[in-house]
């Protein structure tokens, strides 16, 4: 590891606007995000969260302001960020196989060698016995865990995720967070994850960034600390949990129309 | 019923042959054989040769003009559905000559041309180029933006998104207009040879008219049409192997 990760934030927002012709998506925002564990990135739609992290991952270029990955300012799509989309964004015609490891075969990786890795990640989310069937193969919710086994495999410090369960029906998206959770644990990487969801920002972060709008700005910084280390059943009726709950409810109330 | 596809398309063709038999006994016209005449005719071609002397006169305009129809068509498509620019450039041209009266435009692409190989490969070209470059464009350029940002996010050369990533993806649609323009493709071949000089199919189409011998006539136009349904048969079961994962479609949920 070079001496750049040795920076306290993996990713540091300065002044970003984002203009999309005229319309206003993003004005003079600035953020924090701490390395390690899971931050998300909270708002109400119309908050420009989903533009942010798109920011952030290079696939859309800044109006103004600047965006630094681990002290290196961004200007396009980069190895040590990897991107989950919220429509999943696989390839029907590959197998399961081929899609995790897609992103390794787009840098060239040799096929054993990309197999292999791609192997052990189909494994981390667990979906093993599913290399070979194809994306209409399967449910919503396996299909979002290809598409994270892909962004594991090509070994990026940073995971963006953009809504990655918003697609996916609400006992999949349960189990998904307590498995994200898990995920999160015994990964040493970090993870940046946007949502709308308040239940699913504060059960599966570590800390909260809450995003208003218009103008878009963070209005807070959220970080739960009593129940992160307790067991993923009980987190639902932990007492702090069901507080920041109401609290960010509380805040967003009034731009909700 | 186990073969119910099967009887429904021998059932088609004994109605439609059916009809064909019974307009000619008529008879509708005197320039109208029964379709067994005219198949009587086609096997009479066929013993003695008169049939293959002449598809191999025909096939040569067809399969020049759709080779160079096919891989012309699918690069300019591919260009249109990458670049805005080139498509209001481009696109037009082949708007105006998908719809031009083609047969009126055959003298001009003869007093350019001549009455050779040339001006026939035009005609098939003409006929079968916009509907496989406007295909092509429309299927490069609705592949699906979130595949393509996933290429670019994992670092995807350009090279690399449009060869791993916009061409499969847009291949099915691309396989149709290919199968659309190779069937204009025939037309084409037989209007140059009724059109510029008799030659092949087109010549025994001509010179049996001119003789008053309607039913080999007919039985000429049958057997390009023939030739046209199996070929596009072929390339359908062509199809139906190459794309069976892609069929399933892009299915969002």
């Amino acid at each position: 590891m070079h001496d750049k990760t040795q920076s306290p934030n993996a990713v540091e927002v300065r002044n970003v606007c984002k203009y999309y012709d005229q319309v206003e998506a993003l004005r003079d925002m600035s953020l924090d995000i701490p390395r390690g564990g899971l931050t998300s990135m909270l708002g109400p739609s119309g908050c420009g969260k989903t533009t942010l992290l798109k920011i952030i991952a290079g696939l859309l270029p800044a109006t103004s302001g600047e965006v630094f990955v681990n002290g290196e300012a961004v200007t396009g799509p980069g190895p040590e960020r990897a991107f989950v989309f919220q429509d999943f964004a696989l390839l029907p015609w590959a197998s399961v196989m081929r899609n995790v490891a897609f992103g390794l075969e787009l840098r060239g990786v040799a096929k054993s060698e990309r197999e292999a890795i791609a192997e052990k990640c189909i494994a981390d989310v667990g979906l093993n016995g599913f290399e070979n069937s194809f994306p209409h193969q399967l449910s919503g919710g396996m299909r979002q865990r290809v598409g994270l086994a892909r962004a594991l495999s090509v070994d990026a410090e940073l995971l963006l995720m953009d809504e990655p369960f918003s697609a996916v029906d609400e006992q999949t998206r349960r189990k998904f967070q307590e498995d994200l959770l898990n995920l999160v644990k015994s990964q040493n990487r970090t993870f940046l994850f946007v949502t709308h969801s308040i239940e699913e920002a504060v059960y599966v972060s570590d800390q909260i960034a809450l995003l208003l709008p218009r103008p878009s700005r963070v209005s807070e910084i959220i970080q739960p600390s009593g129940f992160r280390d307790k067991d993923p059943d009980s987190i639902r009726r932990d007492s702090e949990y069901l507080d920041i709950v109401d609290d960010i409810w509380k805040s967003l109330r009034s731009y909700v129309e | 019923m186990k073969n119910r596809p099967l009887f429904l398309k021998i059932l088609s063709g004994v109605l439609i042959f059916g009809a064909w038999e019974v307009a000619g006994q008529i008879p509708v016209s005197f320039a109208f054989p029964t379709f067994l005449d005219s198949m009587a005719a086609l096997w009479v071609m066929t013993v003695d040769g008169t049939i293959f002397v002449a598809y191999a006169e025909t096939l040569k305009p067809l399969v020049v003009g759709v080779l160079i129809s096919a891989f012309l068509g699918i690069g300019i498509g591919v260009w249109i559905g990458l670049s805005r620019k080139f498509d209001w450039l481009v696109s037009p041209l082949f708007i105006v000559m998908q719809s031009a009266p083609l047969a009126a435009l055959i003298p001009l692409l003869v007093m350019v041309y001549g009455i050779g190989l040339t001006s026939k490969v035009f005609v098939v070209c003409i006929m079968a180029m916009p509907v496989i470059v406007l295909n092509t464009g429309g299927a490069v350029r609705n592949t699906p933006a979130s595949i393509v940002e996933m290429g670019n996010s994992f670092l995807g050369s350009r090279l690399q998104v449009i060869m791993k990533i916009i061409m499969p993806s847009a291949s099915p649609i691309i396989f149709v207009g290919l199968r659309l323009g190779i069937s204009a493709g025939f037309i084409g071949a037989i209007l140059a040879e009724l059109k510029i000089t008799p030659t092949g199919v087109g010549d025994i189409i001509t010179y049996s008219r001119s003789i008053a011998d309607y039913p080999a006539m007919y039985a000429a136009i049958f057997s390009i049409i023939l030739l046209a349904v199996l070929f596009l048969n072929v390339l359908e079961r062509i199809e139906t192997v190459l794309f069976k994962g892609i069929n399933k479609g892009l299915v969002p949920d």
